[in-house]
């Protein structure tokens, strides 16, 4: 079974040299993988980010194929980060090799919090009369300040989701919320940039919106009806942001002439 | 001893490096005049101290270094150009020498390493009778005080970011500096 495994999931070849720790493969997507693992010293851990060479494609066409994505992901990065945007930062790679180590994010995707804090809600996500949302609330305002954050850079991620942000733990600020609330506190940091184009404009703005708003309703059913906080805070994040919101109704409206027809 | 084994997360042993560090060093003509006459005694990437921020600021351009050394994609003729070229931001040799290499008469903190199989003993014996030179750890500590911040600024492109700005702790401001040169040298010529 083991070998079974080897065979399906070789290593990168850097991560066949010794190390403190065995890497851990943390997911396995169509265009690649993540592990978590170190860098430098045994202390600094690391998320390296691999694009296995694909045996369908033609040779010369894959490396040349692999090569600009993690160029690609590494450069918006770099973008990002020097913007100000939170994203993780990136430690090294080798785009011939098809990898790159950046920042590990401790916490988890903002999805899994927001299933968590939900927990075995109702299916139509009615909270019971007492229950305080502020917290869910409050999240949802970060995402939508996070997003305003990176289009403000001229950034377009290409693949808003749940699974696409983490929420790193608070360090300083002590918290004396219950267990419930602290599933949906922290920063969020935008992760998976494989999608990503710069671009300024309204309408490649709002169809990365459009994306999220699709996405999270599908996700998470039960606290659709709190997306229009995401909109909320998105909506003063930087000057271009408002016809963005206004854009956003032609693209839901395309859209859902696309399902009809389809 | 002052000469220090670096064991670096996913570098086989066969690749191990050495490094030492030397304050106040007068003797920077002759150092730099046996790189020039490629005398085979000093197989060394001798860097500018005041030219780098922290220890793992060097350890990623060892990094970044190894890798194209395990892989065989070196850009330039040697391993121990290679380390000098994976401190800069981009593929000039010529500029990467300049800026992180031993400048005749005026590099005063150097570091030395040495990425190949070497016996330390011999290693530290040759160093130290050849750079005149008084030996401290390879600490951030002692990085620190030979770091020239105008220079970092500028080799990594740091006075356009405004974020850093922003940032009121000093500690803090030197932490992201560091992180935002790792990946300038991660991102070379992309
Ligand atoms: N920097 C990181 N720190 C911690 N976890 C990460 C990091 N990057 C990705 N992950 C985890 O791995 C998953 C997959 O990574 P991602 O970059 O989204 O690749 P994919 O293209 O396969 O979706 C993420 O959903 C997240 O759970
Ligand atoms: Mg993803």
């Amino acid at each position: 079974m083991a070998a079974t495994e080897e065979q399906q999931f070789p290593l990168p070849k850097i991560l066949t040299y010794p190390a403190s720790a065995p890497p851990s493969l943390i997911a396995q997507g169509a265009e690649g993988r993540l592990y978590k693992t170190t860098h430098l010293e045994s202390g600094l851990p690391c998320a390296l980010k691999y694009r296995p060479s694909k045996p369908y494609r033609h040779p010369i066409l894959d490396a040349r194929l692999t090569k600009a994505r993690i160029a690609a992901e590494a450069k918006v990065l770099d973008r990002c980060y020097r913007e100000g945007v939170r994203v993780p930062a990136v430690y090294a790679l080798d785009a011939a090799a098809g990898w790159v180590m950046i920042e590990w994010v401790d916490g988890k995707p903002v999805r899994q919090g927001i299933n968590d804090w939900l927990g075995e809600r109702p299916e139509d996500g009615t909270p019971a009369a007492s229950e305080d949302e502020t917290p869910l609330v409050d999240l949802m305002k970060r995402i939508g300040e996070a997003v305003g954050n990176l289009h403000r850079t001229g950034v377009i991620h290409g693949d808003l989701t749940t699974s696409n942000m983490m929420l790193k733990p608070w360090a300083s600020r002590p918290s004396n919320a219950g267990d419930k609330a602290k599933a949906v506190e922290g920063d969020i940091v935008l992760i998976d940039f494989g999608l990503a184009t710069q671009s300024s404009s309204d309408e490649d703005r709002a169809v990365d919106l459009y994306v999220l708003e699709r996405a999270f309703a599908s996700t998470h059913p039960r606290a659709e009806r709190l997306f229009c906080h995401v909109l909320d805070s998105y909506k003063p994040s930087y000057k271009k942001a408002p016809s963005v919101i206004i854009k956003l109704e032609d693209v839901r409206m395309r859209g859902r002439k696309k399902s009809m027809l389809g | 001893m002052a000469l220090e084994t670096l064991n670096l997360e996913h570098i086989p042993s066969t690749h191990r490096v050495y490094a030492a560090f030397f304050r106040d060093v007068t003797n920077s003509d002759f150092l730099h005049a046996q790189l020039l006459a490629r005398n085979p005694d000093f197989d060394y990437a001798f860097i500018e101290a005041s030219s780098v921020i922290s220890r793992r600021h060097l350890q990623s351009a060892i990094f970044n270094a190894l890798v194209t050394i395990l892989d065989g994609t070196l850009l330039s003729a040697t391993p121990h150009s290679e380390v000098v070229l994976s401190m800069s931001p981009n593929n000039n040799i010529a500029d990467a020498y300049r800026r992180w290499g031993i400048a005749p008469g005026k590099t005063k903190d150097l570091i030395v390493v040495k990425p190949a199989a070497h016996t330390p003993e011999a290693m530290w014996a040759h160093l130290s009778e050849s750079i005149k030179g008084t030996p401290v750890p390879l600490s951030d500590e002692e990085i620190s005080k030979a770091t020239d911040w105008q220079k970092m600024r500028k080799y990594y492109s740091l006075n356009s970011v405004q974020m850093l700005s922003k940032i009121e702790s000093e500690e803090k401001k030197r932490q992201e500096m560091e992180r935002l040169a790792i990946m300038k040298m991660a991102l070379r010529g992309l």
